[in-house]
């Protein structure tokens, strides 16, 4: 590295970004199929739900906390527009509406049981929340899926645009992203997040109203399950209560990649988008090359040990590089 | 008087910007409890390091039973004998008392199993020979804090230690749990074994120790038999007389209350504390380490909620119960700990500037970029906060612009009332300074400053007014003008002494 480049950091999207472009071009020399644009609208597609769940991970892992209930929310918040649906509902608005407020309602409660009831880790208490999630959206449904949904709830995750069929639900992904980021970076609420999670005891001292924050991220991580579980009964066309099993673990992945951290304060809305994007690559093209899905759990596994890995190499390095700047200057 | 078990002889330790020890020397002597006292500061906790090996001196030599001997690691000194009974102990509450005496030397048996039966034994006997008679396989977590410590102390004698060091035995001791700490001091003497006892407590000195060394700024100032020596005596030689002027202490002219508390406590820190705070003045709180002084004003700042007592903003009481609502009454708390509590250091200088008023930068919906920028500019240049930008993340800078960026965040915020807690605990001598700086251009503004400080020097030469607390309690308040403002004085009230009537 130049000496120029040095004091400069390295977006956190970079690192993936450059995953997904090489990987690109290994999988364009060994596979006709993947640098086609019908391809790339099923990557974009693909990447859409898990983008959405890992927006609203990524609000809760900026914190400090994890949600591990994305998955049944996404289930539950789908059913519960489809016991509408079966009740004879189809004005479309009504339906969005409800499972918004069941996104809502599921991220508040995992909230409360952090903030209220002072559980010690959010990932017990959002372990325990989503089995409650899981149940409910089983009881509510009877275990058997949902279909007859109207097309206008469909749109989001149905719907193609133009010659290219540029999926709708990917238009979606870069619209919330862009606002995501903005909130994150731009407003006084996205900020306190940051600084919540950076230091949750100098926050509260700063006067940040800790828990009010902390809430927020967990009903923000609730709502983008929510929408993600409306692209899915588009795209499937049924509300499936068991839907999402591994959503969770795929989420946090795609953030982990991104650059986030565990420990809360550190992550952006560009390095999760790219996270998720990876992913989406890495299966398609396993796919293309006619790999099982066991051959994709391994190599989706070493990917994201190899990010974090990634990152606590360079983390080690600055913390190095500060500590001989500090010996430097007290030498002095 | 018995041989010396170890001696440090001329050792000198240099921290980044500090001597920590300087030329310093002391004989431990077996059969003798050897006290040690010192300010806060003084290089005790240093000393302690150096026997133990921790720290490892840049000069001078150490010898056991007259050997010349070096550490390199904390194992040497053990292996030597040498052991310390930390103030925070090393118990593992969740296990058992033998668990915890052989953690780490496990007694195994035929078949590669732990032997407990031995074990238990064995912590039963050495229990037993301080005249403790407990049940090995009790949790520790079930004892009380007493008992904590003598299985620390079993823990030494098991590993046959000829040099017992215990720092701050008593300050989480009751007094009966303390005699009996006394007593079992004077078994390990009569044992043989050779004792440094740490104290913050001039009583325990002089009734447990035979021989006592003060310490100051890392220097060795006098050795002599505690019989020998006066309260007094302790003192003048403790706090020296080395007054230099760092201080830019400038005229002031209180003026009305702008901050009182009626019987304010929360029980086991601080009980019933009343005082006023006024306007165009600074008001020192002096004491020794734990004496309250600190959740005194958190509980002010509602950071941890007092139990009882009223608050009083310039004359209206205020009933605050958040941090929120305390910055709403006009109140700035600079935190002892910046790292942890002040500052949110992987952010960057810019944005924890912003920490306290965030919500009055926007303009509509988002944060003004703009006036984030000139602000953080503006305290850069105000506070002369050295950093290559204000981009750079807060912790990367030194302690000194580290504590400039707590200020300028509490500077952008319209507070009146200003609560430094050790706002110059470790940080260079110019960065102290221009915090002194600060606080006077505060007074100017007809603001109220509170002080807390452990440096007297720092109490007495930059506060109109000073408070003296001990064990949760205040002890005096002495105005500047007063005969007794001077070192002597304030320590013997931090200490436990009474004033003469004036």
């Amino acid at each position: 590295m130049s000496s120029k480049m040095k004091g400069k950091k390295l977006p956190a999207f970079a690192g993936p970004l450059m995953a997904v472009i090489l990987l690109s071009v290994i999988l364009t020399i060994v596979s006709a199929q993947f640098l086609t644009m019908d391809n790339w609208m099923n990557i974009l597609r693909q990447t859409a739900i898990n983008a959405l769940v890992s927006c609203g991970m990524l609000m809760v892992l900026l914190t400090g906390g994890i949600d591990l209930s994305v998955g049944p929310v996404v289930a539950l918040s789908s059913c519960a527009m489809g016991i509408l649906v079966q009740r004879g509902v189809t004005n479309p608005l009504l339906l969005i509406v409800v499972a918004l407020f069941v996104g809502f309602l599921c991220g508040g409660f995992n909230g409360l049981l952090f903030t209220k009831l002072k559980l010690p880790h959010p990932f017990v208490s959002t372990m325990g929340a989503r089995q409650i999630y899981r149940g409910l959206a089983l009881f509510i449904t009877g275990a058997a899926p949902i279909a007859g949904f109207p097309a206008a709830v469909m749109f989001l995750g149905y719907q193609n645009i133009g010659s290219i069929k540029f999926p709708v639900c990917f238009l979606a992904v870069i619209v919330i992203f862009a606002i995501m980021g903005i909130f994150l970076n731009r407003t006084a609420l996205g900020r306190k997040i940051y600084s919540v999670g950076g230091n949750k005891e100098a926050a509260r001292l700063s006067g940040i109203n800790v828990s009010s924050t902390l809430n927020f991220a967990y009903i923000m991580s609730g709502i983008m399950s929510a929408i993600a579980g409306i692209v899915l009964v588009g795209r499937v066309g049924t509300a499936l209560p068991l839907a999402g099993e591994t959503y969770d673990m795929d989420a946090i992945a795609a953030c982990v990649i991104g650059g986030a951290s565990f420990s809360g304060g550190k992550g952006t809305v560009s390095g999760t988008l790219m996270g998720a994007l990876l992913i989406a690559v890495i299966r398609n093209g396993l796919n293309l090359l006619g790999a099982q899905t066991d051959i994709q759990y391994i190599v989706i596994g070493a990917v994201i040990i190899a990010a974090v890995f990634v990152d606590v190499v360079r983390g080690n390095a600055e913390a190095r590089s500060r500590r001989l700047a500090m010996a430097k200057k007290a030498a002095e | 008087m018995g041989e010396v078990a170890v001696e440090l002889r001329n050792i000198r330790k240099v921290f980044p910007g500090v001597v920590a020890l300087d030329d310093m020397s002391i004989q431990l002597r077996r059969g003798e409890v050897h006290g040690l006292i010192g300010e806060n500061g003084a290089g005790k906790s240093t000393l302690i390091k150096t026997l133990t090996g921790v720290n490892i001196p840049e000069e001078g030599e150490i010898f056991v039973d007259g050997k010349k001997v070096q550490f390199h690691k904390p194992s040497d000194a053990r292996a030597m004998g040498i052991s310390c009974v930390y103030q925070e102990l090393n118990i593992v509450k969740e296990l058992s008392i033998t668990d915890n005496m052989f953690i780490g030397n496990y007694v195994k048996g035929k078949g590669g199993l732990l032997d407990y039966k031995y074990m238990n034994r064995k912590a039963r006997e050495i229990m037993a020979s301080m005249e403790q008679d407990v049940e090995p396989t009790e949790l520790c977590g079930n004892q009380g804090m007493g008992q904590q410590q003598m299985v620390e102390i079993g823990k030494s004698i098991l590993m046959d230690a000829q040099v017992i060091i215990l720092d701050e035995p008593t300050s989480s001791l009751g007094e009966k749990e303390a005699a009996e700490l006394f007593r079992t001091v004077n078994i390990l003497k009569d044992k043989g074994i050779a004792i440094l006892f740490v104290s913050h407590k001039l009583e325990e000195i002089f009734e447990l120790c035979d021989v006592v060394t003060v310490m100051r700024d890392g220097k060795h100032i006098i050795t002599k038999p505690s019989a020998e020596m006066t309260k007094d005596e302790l003192i003048a030689h403790m706090v020296g007389r080395s007054l230099t002027n760092l201080f830019p202490k400038i005229e002031t002219h209180p003026g009305a209350v702008a901050l009182e508390t009626r019987g304010l406590t929360r029980v086991g820190e601080y009980y019933n504390i009343d005082f006023q705070a006024r306007r165009g003045e600074i008001l020192g709180f002096s004491g020794l380490v734990g004496a309250g002084r600190t959740e005194l004003v958190r509980g002010i700042f509602a950071a941890d909620l007092p139990d009882k007592g009223q608050i009083f903003i310039d004359g209206k009481e205020a009933h605050i119960r958040t941090p929120r609502q305390a910055i709403e009454h006009k109140i700035a708390l600079l935190t002892e700990d910046r790292k942890l509590q002040g500052l949110v250091l992987e952010e960057s200088v810019e944005k924890n500037l912003t920490l306290v008023n965030i919500d009055t930068l926007k303009k509509g919906f988002l944060v003004d970029m703009g006036r984030i920028r000139k602000q953080a500019d503006d305290a850069v240049k105000k506070l002369q906060i050295r950093t290559p930008s204000v981009d750079k993340a807060v912790g990367e800078l030194s302690g000194g612009n580290q504590q400039k960026v707590v200020i300028g965040k509490w500077m952008n915020t319209d507070a009146e009332i200003y609560i430094f807690d050790e706002p110059t605990r470790g940080i260079d001598v110019g960065a102290k300074i221009e915090v002194y700086n600060v606080m006077n251009e505060l007074v100017r503004q007809d603001k109220c400053v509170i002080m807390i400080s452990s440096e007297l020097p720092e109490i007495l030469g930059m506060c109109d007014r000073v408070i003296v607390m001990r064990e949760g309690e205040k002890m005096a308040e002495i105005d500047r003008s007063s005969v007794h403002f001077n070192q002597e004085d304030i320590m013997k009230a931090a200490w436990g002494g009474k004033l003469d009537e004036q």
